[in-house]
């Protein structure tokens, strides 16, 4: 037999050390106990004849998929919506359990749609539930980012993965600050949604309509190559939508309704987010349903509990409290303002960019509390936890790795390291904006307990 | 026990291999003025050992590291526990902590995408060790299993996914493996030669490798199975591949296959696959009435056209004369050498002498702990209670060298024989070249008052020798 060209040593280094004095080169782990008690479910999941394979499946029908732009049109349209009917961020919730700035975008909500004059008003009409219901974006193939509340009348990106005809959708962004979606609810935050109803989204529909469908997936790779991280940072990425929307948009109607439209696309840094969500969105449903797969396919906040989704699990939801986030605040806002981590927008992270892109993202580690090197560090911590690298989306300080992939449960129990994710931080109280921004993690335990399934359902195949 | 000042303290999240924390406890128990000192992740067998030294140890789980320090004073006290932190400090390797540069690797399946055609050494604690193992077969590598405590079942699931991808489990328990010249584990140093060896017991492999290398006969490849491979449950599935492995390598003239007798319905399968091979193999299957392992190298040496030597021994520089005791009491690290020694001496004693043969290798003494080939604690301490007990006539040991194992282990066993008052015979398994310097390793057990044998079957004869008043 030949002699081995190399050992993985893990465990004990007083082996590994013997096998280097016979001038063997080893590649030690710093291998740690895992969180506890998963240890039993980890072997089980770890021989389950499906997991291999299935994780390949899931990790390449996500790398598969290309997201492009082919629709804007209203969410009683696209996705049926009738009066009443809200859509949230996060896994499933009732009012009674609701944060501050979902309830604010609730209330808000329910003005934009006439359900009540004030918003204020429609507290007694969320407390009676009678004719009103709450439904996650994510189980009707929708991201909204914070509250991400979502309304008949809103208008919603549509995007295609064209080669298998499934869709994924997402509102318009409103901006930064006192908007929507960080619970602010007051006139001028309706006045604004109205005009986004009225004239942004109808523009937006006849420039899509008129244009080449826009490949979504390709500006992401372009704009991780341009500092954006596509979560906290979408500069370029909103750059290149106007691009390649604006020769269409000129003639889309009105002079000035158009010139209002670029200077508010162009006014908003973040106006791509709502774009790069749903990509990630369309990308990671690919994998859903893949038993045995032990790949997460979704991160969630509803501001209050955050939950994730896993490929070999089916629709089911592993909750935990969701964690403050440590960051910065905007003018005199503090750690008491801030609320609990909400948002769809971690679906940016499950897809590999976001937070686990962070090194290509330097010019925005001030804004998050970070440094450089933490950023790169960050990105290659990330790359312990996923099952691959993505090809397209490459990090060029990295010697151009891909970014990290497909969240392993295992690998999460295994090492004790947690998704690294961006955030915005919303107010605590309902009807105050936005506080801050940050980096937050999921709560340790919805890993253990995803894993816990996932071996149960492994010991029932046998 | 309890006199001076005694600190004991739980970290949870800390973590280090049993290895590195006897080499903190030493350094700390090595102190001016700390009078015991153990720093040891909170498994049951250890928390035994700390209460056995006196210590209070709160609830814990076996993710806890416990600091438990016994100073004769606050000044003592106060400088282990520095010594603590500078031990854990030293050991802990660079690139842990780091800010940017390149980030550790925390699983095996991580630094398999850095070194995708590696073989994957595993001595992590039991249930985390299959999960690791795993890993390796998913990136298409052999993995050695270094670590005990693996439940069969995980075992046979472990190497049926091993048999379908064509790769070799070597383990569990597996403490002993050359491949292709490349020592691993508790390895012995042995020259290239005809010689490929299949053993399901790490010892009884170090044994043939010691035996044949003081012969001249050199082994290119020797190539560990786990003590249950030849199992009912287990089937024979890492025998078949690694006898797959040599049968394809045109170094080796002959196999040798040591193992315990298979299940009767793993027998024949292994002997028809024997059969279809290319290569002649020398069957050695151990047990009551079959020949141990000097006779087997023996006949390894003989199909070769090899002289057989006889088999170095070395007298006694001391006299131990003994007492009125008529036990034989054996105390080994190697499991295969206790199992030879203690079927020798039955086959000349009986069954129901009431002689001791422990294995303190065996899992109930490995918890959380290094084995005793590297940590000779938990041996001595038993010695000491041997040696302080009258029934006992003969003391009988083994120790075995080679990599990995204790760099010099006369150092603390040389001055325990030789407050033996009985007589001590002493198998030392070893080669020439190995790191400890086999030879000065039994001159210094010679000088203590023990007779030292190559031959741990010869030794187990030896001993039972004495208990006949033989001098």
């Amino acid at each position: 037999m030949d002699t081995p060209t190399s050992v993985v040593a893990v465990g004990a280094d007083l082996l590994a050390s013997a096998v280097e004095s016979q001038a063997v080169p080893v590649t030690r782990v710093d291998w740690r106990p895992p969180m506890p008690g998963t240890e039993d479910d980890l072997v089980e999941v770890a021989l389950d004849p499906l997991r291999a394979d299935a994780n390949a499946r899931a990790l390449a029908a996500v790398l598969d998929v290309q997201a492009t732009l082919v629709d804007v049109a209203p969410a009683s349209e696209v996705l049926g919506l009738e009066p009443g009917q809200f859509l949230h961020a996060g896994p499933p919730i009732e009012w009674g359990r609701a944060s501050g700035p979902l309830r604010g975008a609730l209330l808000g909500g329910a003005a934009l749609e006439g359900l009540v004059a004030d918003p204020d008003d429609a507290v007694a009409l969320f407390e009676s539930g009678s004719s009103v219901s709450l439904e996650p974006c994510h189980h009707r193939g929708t991201v909204g980012p914070m509250a991400g509340v979502v309304t008949p009348s809103m208008w919603m990106w549509v995007l295609e993965d064209q080669r298998t005809g499934r869709r994924a959708f997402c509102s318009l962004n409103e901006g930064l600050g006192k908007v929507l979606r960080y619970g602010a609810y007051s006139p001028d935050v309706l006045q604004r949604l109205r005009w986004m109803g009225g004239v942004l989204g109808p523009l937006l529909r006849a420039a899509v309509r008129a244009s080449d469908p826009v490949d979504v997936t390709g500006i992401l790779t372009q704009m991780l190559q341009m500092g954006d991280e596509a979560h906290n940072r979408n500069r370029a990425g909103t750059l290149m939508l106007l691009r390649d929307l604006s020769p269409a948009l000129v003639s889309a109607g009105d002079p000035a309704d158009v010139a209002d439209v670029l200077r508010f696309v162009g006014g908003n840094d973040h106006f791509f987010l709502n774009l790069a969500m749903p990509a990630c969105k369309l990308a990671l449903d690919a994998a859903r349903g893949i038993d045995g797969s032990t790949m997460v396919v979704a991160m969630a906040r509803n501001g209050t509990d955050f939950g994730i989704q896993v490929a070999g699990t089916g629709g089911e939801w592993f909750t935990g409290p969701a964690q403050l986030a440590d960051g910065l605040y905007l003018g005199d806002f503090g750690p008491d303002d801030a609320n609990p981590d909400i948002g769809d927008s971690a679906i940016t992270e499950t897809a590999g960019i976001g937070g686990f892109a962070m090194a290509t993202a330097p010019a925005i580690v001030r804004f998050v509390g970070g440094s450089v090197p933490d950023a790169l560090a960050t990105t290659q911590r990330m790359h312990e936890i996923t099952l691959g690298e993505n090809p397209r989306w490459q990090v060029p300080v990295l010697e151009f790795q891909g970014t990290p992939t497909g969240i392993d449960v295992t690998m999460v129990c295994r090492t004790g390291i947690l998704p690294q994710i961006n955030t915005g931080m919303a107010g605590r109280v309902a009807g105050v904006g936005q506080v801050g921004a940050g980096l937050v993690t999921p709560p340790a335990e919805i890993f253990p307990a995803a894993l816990s399934r996932l071996a149960d359902l492994a010991r029932a195949r046998g | 026990m309890t006199a001076g000042r005694i600190h004991v303290e739980l970290r949870s999240g800390a973590y280090a291999d049993s290895v590195t924390l006897l080499q903190v406890s030493r350094d700390v128990a090595g102190v001016d003025g700390v009078l015991a000192a153990q720093v040891a992740m909170a498994t049951p067998l250890n928390i035994d050992v700390l209460r056995g030294m006196g210590f209070d140890v709160p609830a814990s789980s076996p993710n806890d590291m416990v600091v438990a320090v016994r100073a004769a004073d606050d000044a003592a006290l106060g400088r282990g526990l520095a010594a603590v932190e500078q031990s854990l400090a030293a050991v802990r390797r660079p690139g842990g902590a780091t800010t940017g540069g390149q980030q550790p690797h925390r699983t095996s399946a991580s630094a398999l995408r850095a070194v995708p055609d590696g073989l994957v050494l595993v001595s992590t604690p039991g249930p985390s060790a299959i999960v690791e193992a795993v890993d390796a077969l998913d990136a298409g590598c052999d993995v050695m299993l270094f670590s005990d405590n693996v439940p069969v079942e995980q075992e046979v699931a472990l190497k049926r996914l091993a048999a379908a991808r064509g790769l070799l489990v070597m383990g569990p328990d597996c403490g002993t493996a050359v491949v292709g010249g490349l020592g691993l584990g508790f390895a012995n140093v042995v020259r290239p030669g005809p010689v490929g060896i299949v053993a399901a017991s790490g010892t009884g492999c170090q044994q043939l490798l010691a035996l044949l290398d003081h012969a001249g006969v050199g082994v290119t490849s020797a190539l560990g199975v786990g003590g249950r491979d030849l199992s009912a449950e287990v089937g024979g599935l890492a025998t078949r591949e690694a006898l797959r492995r040599l049968d394809l390598d045109d170094d080796v003239e002959l196999i040798v296959l040591i193992s315990k007798p298979p299940a009767p319905e793993v027998a024949a399968d292994i002997e028809a696959y024997v059969a279809s091979l290319g290569t002649p193999v020398e069957l050695a299957f151990l047990g009551p009435g079959r020949p141990d392992l000097t006779a087997a190298a023996e006949a390894v040496l003989r199909r070769l056209g090899h002289d057989v030597p006889t088999w170095p021994v070395r007298v006694p520089g001391a006299a131990h004369l003994g007492g009125p005791g008529t036990l034989l009491q054996g105390l080994f690290v190697g499991g295969t050498n206790c199992t030879e020694a203690r079927i020798v001496a039955e086959s000349l004693l009986g069954t129901d002498g009431g002689h001791g043969f422990t294995d303190f290798g065996d899992d109930q003494y490995t918890s959380g702990r290094a084995h005793p080939m590297i940590d000779p604690t938990i041996r001595l301490e038993h010695l000491a209670r041997v040696a302080a007990d009258p029934t006992t006539a003969v003391v009988l040991l083994d120790v075995v060298l080679g990599h990995g194992a204790e760099p010099d282990p006369a150092a603390l066993l040389a001055p325990a024989i030789a407050q033996v008052p009985q007589p001590v015979v002493v198998s030392l398994v070893g080669t020439a070249d190995d790191p400890q310097d086999r030879d000065r390793q039994a001159a210094q057990l010679a000088a203590a008052g023990a007779e030292v044998h190559l031959s741990n079957a010869g030794a187990a004869r030896r001993a039972v020798a004495l208990l006949g008043g033989t001098p």
